[in-house]
């Protein structure tokens, strides 16, 4: 029975007895355990032996053989003990710990937003049951040798193929964005905002679920819609939904489905979804040549997969790459490469044009990432530079604590504890900060706004617990070590430490850090506000004083117009398709006739109308004429596009004509000057007006400003009389203007603000530093008073190491920042300010003012006074 | 006299002491109740009850020679103290006093 080889129980067993159990009775323990595990061996087999071992050895967690703990007692005791002192030291110095604790919170605070921002974008998309199981293509697409563009969209025909011919994709759902529109019901209109998708859609998307209705049928066949919960209500009122009829944009729709409104942390957002089969319908119906199925029709087309378990992303990506190499062989100078993109790595993702709904790109993300950490760095060093300096002071302290029996570990903890308890006390101010500054935080970029909400969650206080101890032990961590390691003789002699004189070269190096970061930023504020002031200010090539856009809203254009027409402070009405300068436009390829060039081509439709009304300047030909009817003869085109085309002239591009790729053929009747169509930043495009009484979604007024509030009054009765219960919505051109430009103001509202606190943490910490010299100098100077030195140059003795410093950070600063954003920040954009001395050198003087201030309050303090009372007081 | 009082499984193990002498440690006490009683027992309750016994002066133990086969551990043998003997024969005792005074009408269970 005992023969055979002989076998040793689990080790981790036997180490764990070993640990747990009385050392007096170990030994026997652990033999008849092993006898009788080789018995078991015998009896059952290893595993099950090994198995029954850890049952046995866990049996013996009894009183009896547990080990009796006595050295928790003692940590307990060294813990009150280290914290009893800390608190007693941080009180003692108030001062310093005031400024540690205040510098610490507010750039806590910043951070805890950052946290907030972070975490809720990171928690977008993860409600769907696989999350990492689902991929959307997306879409790079290269003109000729351009820089390839990212677009989030897909052709439909990606889509299609991805279906039929790839393997191990659970399922699919092919999305378009162009759902909207107004929804009838009996006599109610409501407009509605959605999207058409394919009968798996919750099946991909799992997330989204169905209140009423069946998931798998809802979106099967033509002309069936699922309306969300609250769209729903909105329509129906309390009535219920299912099987009615309700007409979207004149096609009626049968309500097949009810779906749980979608949650806040999604990037797709619907209230509506139309099943994919009647836009197909609808799209077959017009064009009869197939163009929608065209491998180049990428625009608002989304494909999502639901990957088969075990797939890997790289083979669907090969099948893409593999059908992109034979589509694009079948195009002239455009190719497109689809690209496999997981679900969990769109928000916050890469920066892509055409987004299905929220996005927010990543490099924004890091952005403000690095910016908040090197805010946080800022306070940090403030930490380790006083601590360090105090140090001196604590020496005694330790010498004793060390004499009586402290070891390394003790005196590192102790230390690492009181950063700890100060960066606590920090995250409780910052915590009332962050609710202060959330509001303003959320409200400076609408894209912000629309991705988050930084509700605070019990987990998110976890994370900002976390962070502030995280915080207290990488400020501590430093000083701890140092002073950990002074030695009990050199301590209690009050000799520092040799490496004490580095680290006051260290210290030195922290604060020019300080105030380069600070001065980086403070003149990165002033320059993004003064482009952004440049920008709002830059003559764009037509007036936009005075002029009112309304949103028409479907609306009946003609109707509206002769409404406005009748007030009198209103002197001119036009109608457009889109407005000038706002960033977006939408472009087509055209070819000149006769020519083999071809541009693209930025347009806009007005009526006769809107050239004088915005004052473009005609340089040869004509305005459009009043004309009836949607057949489109003419256009107007600018300066940009006759030196496209090779026209000497303007007047010689009059009675040319200009052929629309996929649309008509069109005369040009008149040139106007060149002007910003899409914004500022950008060069000035191709451009055409055309002419259109039917396609228009402005409409534009020139106002009388001689009394704008009574009149804005009379236009928004005028519209209200007309649209019937439409909203009014109406903006100023110029502010719509400003608020394009909002971007530099979003860059130089945030760079401001960190700017103000990365100052604010410097001068703290210079204020320290400052204060901690005067005091330790103090008999210096007294000696030197007594001698004959005048106050004056008591004061720059002092000062003068702080200028040093100040200086120093200044020449790294300045050519910094000038490269930043002479090189990088303003690099792209077209029309830009140049950055003067006046830019770089208001915020260095601004800086230095405070610092000086700072270091010549301090050390005045110390050369006025009075040396007797120092000197007799050793 | 806390002493005194054994448990039924107290008493077990010492008996088993006494009839394994001079050879009695943990393995072999736990083999040997399994085999006489038929009940499974565990190292841990006859260890737990040995610490009881000494505790209570009942045994004593003095550690045996290593053997290869506990991985080099020495057993640790237990015997009987007087002690231990004066309180098996006091429980024996207690015991055949009683069943003296149990009346054979006791016993004849009716089984119909």
């Amino acid at each position: 029975m005992h023969q055979g080889k002989y076998h040793t129980p689990p080790i981790l067993a036997q180490r764990f007895l070993r640990w747990f159990c009385k050392p007096a009775l170990v030994e026997d323990i652990a033999g008849d355990l092993e006898e009788d595990f080789n018995d078991f061996v015998t009896d059952y087999g290893l595993g099950r032996a090994r198995y029954k071992y850890w049952l046995a050895v866990i049996r013996f967690l009894k009183p009896f053989a547990i080990k009796k703990i006595h050295i928790t007692t003692t940590q307990t005791i060294m813990f009150k003990n280290y914290f009893k002192t800390s608190i007693r030291s941080i009180a003692r110095n108030r001062l310093f710990s005031a400024i540690n604790i205040i510098g610490l919170a507010i750039s806590m605070s910043v951070c805890l937003l950052m946290i907030s921002f972070i975490s809720e974008l990171f928690s977008y998309d993860k409600f769907h049951e696989n999350p990492d199981r689902i991929h959307r293509v997306i879409s790079y697409e290269q003109f000729l040798q351009n820089e390839p563009q990212g677009v989030a969209a897909t052709s439909i025909l990606t889509g299609k193929r991805l279906q039929a011919e790839v393997p191990g994709i659970e399922a699919s759902v092919i999305l378009n964005r162009r759902f909207a529109g107004d929804a009838s019901f009996q006599n109610k209109t409501v407009s509605l905002k959605g999207l058409w998708a394919s009968k798996s859609f919750f099946e991909v998307l799992s997330g989204f679920t169905l209140l009423q209705g069946n998931a798998e049928t809802a979106l099967l066949s033509p002309n069936s819609v699922v309306l969300t919960e609250e769209a729903a209500t909105r329509i129906f009122g309390t009535a219920n939904a299912m099987g009615q009829t309700i007409e979207i944009r004149s096609i009626p729709f049968t309500v097949t489905g009810i779906a749980k409104q979608p949650p806040f942390n999604s990037h797709i957002s619907f209230e509506a979804l139309g099943s994919m089969v009647t836009y197909e319908n609808m799209l077959k119906q017009r064009s009869k040549s197939g163009n929608w199925l065209k491998w180049t029709n990428v625009g608002n087309d989304y494909v999502y997969l639901l990957l088969d378990e075990g797939t890997e992303p790289g083979s669907i990506q090969a099948s893409l790459d593999k059908m992109s190499e034979e589509e694009n062989l079948k195009i002239d100078r455009f190719k497109i490469y689809p690209e496999l993109q997981a679900l969990t790595s769109i928000m916050p993702g890469p920066a892509l044009s055409n987004n299905i709904g929220k996005s927010m790109d990543s490099s924004i993300l890091s952005t403000l990432f690095i910016l908040t950490t090197i805010v946080i760095l800022c306070a940090a060093f403030n930490y380790t530079n006083l601590s360090v300096a105090r140090a001196f002071k604590r020496s005694k302290e330790i010498g004793v604590r060390k004499v009586v029996g402290a070891n390394k570990g003790q005196i590192f903890w102790q230390f690492i504890l009181e950063a700890i308890i100060i960066s606590l006390t920090a995250l409780c101010i910052a915590i009332l900060l962050f609710y202060l500054i959330r509001p303003e935080f959320l409200n400076i970029d609408p894209m912000v706004q629309q991705a988050t909400k930084m509700i605070a969650t019990p987990a998110l206080f976890a994370y900002f617990l976390v962070f502030s101890v995280f915080v207290g032990l990488m400020a501590g961590f430093f000083p701890a070590v140092h002073l950990s390691k002074l030695k009990s003789t050199n301590a209690l002699k009050n000799a520092p430490g040799s490496g004490l004189l580095s680290r006051m070269n260290m210290r030195k190096v922290l604060v020019v850090i300080q105030f380069s970061l600070s001065l980086i930023f403070i003149i990165s504020a002033t320059i993004s506000f003064k482009q952004y002031k440049y920008a709002v200010a830059f003559d764009l090539g037509y007036n936009t004083e005075n002029i009112l856009s309304v949103r028409l809203q479907g609306v009946d254009p003609t109707k509206v117009a002769t409404a406005f027409e009748a007030i009198p402070a209103v002197n001119q009405v036009a109608r457009s398709f889109d407005l000038n300068g706002l960033g977006n436009g939408d472009r087509t390829r055209v070819t000149l006739e006769n020519s083999a060039d071809s541009a693209y081509l930025y347009y806009n439709f007005v009526d006769e109308n809107f050239i004088p009304l915005m004052e473009h300047k005609l340089l040869a030909g004509a305005n459009f004429e009043s004309r009836p009817g949607s057949r489109e003869e003419s256009i107007i085109i600018n300066e940009r596009t006759l030196r496209k085309f090779n026209i000497e002239s303007p007047s010689a591009a009059i009675d040319q004509y200009i052929q629309l790729i996929r649309g008509p053929r069109l005369r040009i009747i008149g040139v106007v000057e060149d002007f910003v169509y899409t914004d500022i930043s950008r060069n000035i495009h191709h451009f055409g007006f055309r002419y259109s009484n039917s396609r228009h979604n402005y409409i534009n007024l020139k106002l009388n400003p001689s009394d704008l509030v009574r009149t804005m009054e009379r236009v928004e009765s005028a519209w209200n009389a007309v649209a019937d219960g439409k909203e009014f919505q109406a903006e100023f051109y110029d502010q719509k203007l400003q608020s394009t430009y909002s971007q530099y103001a979003t860059i130089y509202t945030i760079v401001g603000f960190l700017a103000f606190i990365t100052i604010s943490i410097a001068v703290l910490g210079l204020l320290g530093m400052a204060i901690y010299t005067a005091e330790t100098r103090l008999k210096e100077i007294s000696v030197r008073k007594i001698l004959g030195a005048s106050e004056a140059s008591l004061v720059k003795l002092l000062a003068r190491g702080f200028i040093w410093m100040l200086a120093i950070a200044a020449l790294i600063a300045v050519p910094l920042s000038y490269y930043l954003f002479d090189s990088v920040v303003l690099s792209e954009s077209v029309n830009r300010i140049s950055i003067g001395i006046t830019e770089l050198f208001s915020g260095v003087l601004f800086i230095f003012l405070i610092g000086f201030v700072t270091i010549a309050s301090q050390t005045w303090k110390t050369a006025k006074s009075n040396p007797a009372q120092t000197l007799r007081s050793e | 006299m806390k002493g005194t009082n054994i448990g039924e499984f107290e008493e077990l193990v010492l008996l088993t002491i006494g009839a394994l002498h001079p050879q009695a440690y943990g393995v072999s006490i736990k083999n040997e109740i399994a085999a006489f009683t038929g009940r499974s027992v565990t190292l841990s309750t006859v260890h737990s009850a040995l610490n009881r016994l000494e505790n209570k002066g009942l045994v004593t133990n003095h550690m045996g020679e290593a053997t290869g086969k506990r991985g080099g551990k020495r057993k640790k043998y237990f015997i009987i103290t007087s002690f231990g003997v004066k309180t098996l024969t006091e429980a024996r005792a207690q015991r055949e006093a009683i069943w003296n005074l149990i009346p054979d009408a006791a016993f004849k269970v009716n089984l119909t």
